[in-house]
């Protein structure tokens, strides 16, 4: 069985986003970036999958400029395979990479896509539903828990009373959530073996593919600034506060 | 120009997440109607019914709509989008998981978690962990959206007579079974919805720690958060955390205890009112978004406030 793992390079998760001196978008030039958490999480699952003897191959695609090249030789210093670049240096939208990706899953014919739940840049938390839509997949969003059976994949989920378990019918899309596993640390020989592995590169364009913005970002700017608080000595001067200037206790 | 707000429900009851969408819908404009979608679900389409400022509730029953599942809801939604502008639903992970698969099915974009409606194409919406907020204009036909539910106050739920129309079922694709569901019980208030909310980090410790966290919350009449750090660290359920990727509360009064302040963790909360952070460290930026600050030990400063609260 083949695996595959879309990554994204995002902005690092310690690196406070600012906006552009226009306003036009988001700053980013010179800003740390890295793999989007979630997805790391993701390559971690493929990952295990692999070890389990579960999964034969597994695969990474990344979709953005040419330095995700790095985010995919960190993938494959985790452990991944080997990895496909589709290279633009266009704004691509969910609904795009979803198109993208189902090329590459038409081509690669895996049966667990893994994507994370959602990218910490743009916070869009769309594209593995909307893969698993354009492919006509079942979709095990936000897992926390993956079991290959015999009648299917059973996805343990994160919702928002508790966890609720499907099963699902193979092909399926799998977004991870947080506790789906602890992604290991790359060590350094690995890092050296990643850069033999191979990577493919393609465009948009090769694939057939039309990635036109859907959205127009009109403008971005900061969210207004809380006041600034105040330090109190001790509990009797914060009840105090609470009742009778904030007037949130009775 | 028409919207469609797609309905949340459980054990009979409309969630009220979905009433947020129901303003963010009558915003946009144009009449709105509801779906309901699910098992023996009449009585969410009555009290769906009686929402102020609605005008029709489909309701259409099936097995396989109960608990929601995408595969299924989306493509019912998808087979009524012909007679809509826009299809709302929360941001909730229901709404979350379903939206998306609507939207690629109607090849257009979604525009996830809106704080705001600026025109019928365009809204505001958090992004990077809600460090900066986007002003997004679609240029799709069909507007599919989600609606940050602490942004919207909810229409009335009581006063509107919006006709129930049956809708018949579509099939059921079979790619997904529910199999259970283990939602947390609490006597507290639901986090989303609750005035006054108590959280607990790292520096609680422990799960049994947290009774500490309990003990104020119950005091305060306050539904129990924590930080991711909280929960990754085994002491308290996963649907307790708020943040980027947890929950978004807004409520009256938020208490962070043990709490750092994270990015991550500060997406989630730092709407609310008034914020309280009680932490050892006094450099910990949870104090740059707190309104009233005590630095201390949460152990010895908890059980005082508790105490302090009787009087």
């Amino acid at each position: 069985m083949k695996i595959l793992v879309a990554v994204k390079r995002a902005i690092d998760y310690n690196v406070k986003a600012r906006p552009n001196s226009d306003g036009s978008g988001v700053e980013l030039a010179n800003v740390k970036m890295s793999m989007n958490p979630f997805d790391e999480i993701a390559v971690e699952e493929a990952i295990r999958m692999q070890e389990a003897g579960t999964a034969k191959e597994t695969i990474a695609v990344s979709i953005g400029p040419k330095q995700c090249q790095e985010t995919l030789r960190t993938a494959m210093a985790m452990g991944i395979d080997r990895g496909i670049l589709i290279e633009t240096e266009e704004d691509v939208q969910p609904l795009a990479v979803a198109k993208i990706l189902k090329v590459v899953v038409e081509r690669e014919e895996p049966k667990i896509v893994m994507l994370g739940k959602q990218a910490i840049d743009d916070d869009s938390n769309q594209t593995g539903q909307m893969l698993a839509a354009l492919l006509g997949w079942a979709q095990g969003t936000f897992a926390c828990e993956i079991e290959i059976t015999d009648e299917g994949l059973k996805v343990s989920r994160e919702v928002d009373g508790g966890i609720q378990t499907v099963r699902l019918t193979m092909p399926a899309i799998i977004t991870s959530d947080l506790r789906l596993n602890e992604p290991r640390y790359v060590k350094l020989p690995n890092i050296m073996k990643a850069k033999k592995k191979p990577l493919d590169i393609m465009s948009p364009d090769e694939l057939g593919v039309d990635i036109t913005p859907r959205l127009t970002i009109v403008k971005v700017s900061e969210p207004p600034a809380r006041e600034e608080g105040v330090k109190v000595a001790d509990v009797n001067e914060l009840v105090e506060k609470l009742r009778n200037e904030a007037k949130v206790l009775a | 120009m028409s919207a469609l707000v797609i309905s949340e429900h459980q054990n009979g009851a409309l969630l009220p997440a979905t009433l947020s969408a129901v303003t963010a819908a009558t915003q946009i404009g144009g009449p709105v109607d509801i779906l309901v979608a699910g098992e023996n679900c009449h009585e969410v389409a009555d009290a769906a019914a009686r929402v102020v400022g609605v005008n029709k509730i489909f309701l259409s029953e099936a097995p396989y709509y109960a608990h929601a599942l995408a595969e299924n809801i989306s493509s019912l939604v998808v087979n009524m989008a012909a007679d809509y502008d826009h299809l709302l639903a929360a941001a909730t992970t229901t709404g979350k998981n379903i939206m998306p698969r609507v939207a690629a099915l109607l090849d257009v974009a979604q525009i996830s978690d809106i704080i705001s409606v600026e025109s019928d194409d365009t809204y505001t919406r958090p992004i990077y962990a809600g460090n900066i907020i986007a002003t997004c204009q679609s240029t799709d036909a069909k507007k599919v959206i989600t609606v940050r539910t602490t942004a919207f106050d909810p229409p009335e739920a009581d006063g509107g007579n919006a006709t129930i129309e049956s809708l018949s079922a579509g099939v059921d694709a079979k790619l997904s079974e529910f199999i259970s569901e283990e939602l947390t019980k609490s006597h507290r208030p639901e986090l989303t919805a609750a005035d006054i909310v108590v959280s607990g980090g790292r520096g609680v410790g422990s799960s049994e720690n947290f009774a500490i966290i309990e003990s104020l919350a119950d005091k305060l009449g306050a539904a129990v958060g924590a930080s991711r750090a909280a929960v990754d660290a085994g002491f308290v359920p996963n649907d307790y955390q708020v943040g980027q990727t947890g929950k978004v509360v807004a409520p009256e009064l938020y208490v962070a205890i043990g709490i750092s302040g994270a990015i991550q963790h500060l997406a989630g909360m730092k709407d609310s009112k008034i914020i309280v952070a009680i932490n050892k460290d006094e450099e910990a930026p949870i104090f740059g978004v707190a309104d009233y600050g005590l630095v201390g030990d949460l152990f010895k400063e908890v059980p005082a406030l508790v105490e302090a609260l009787e009087t």
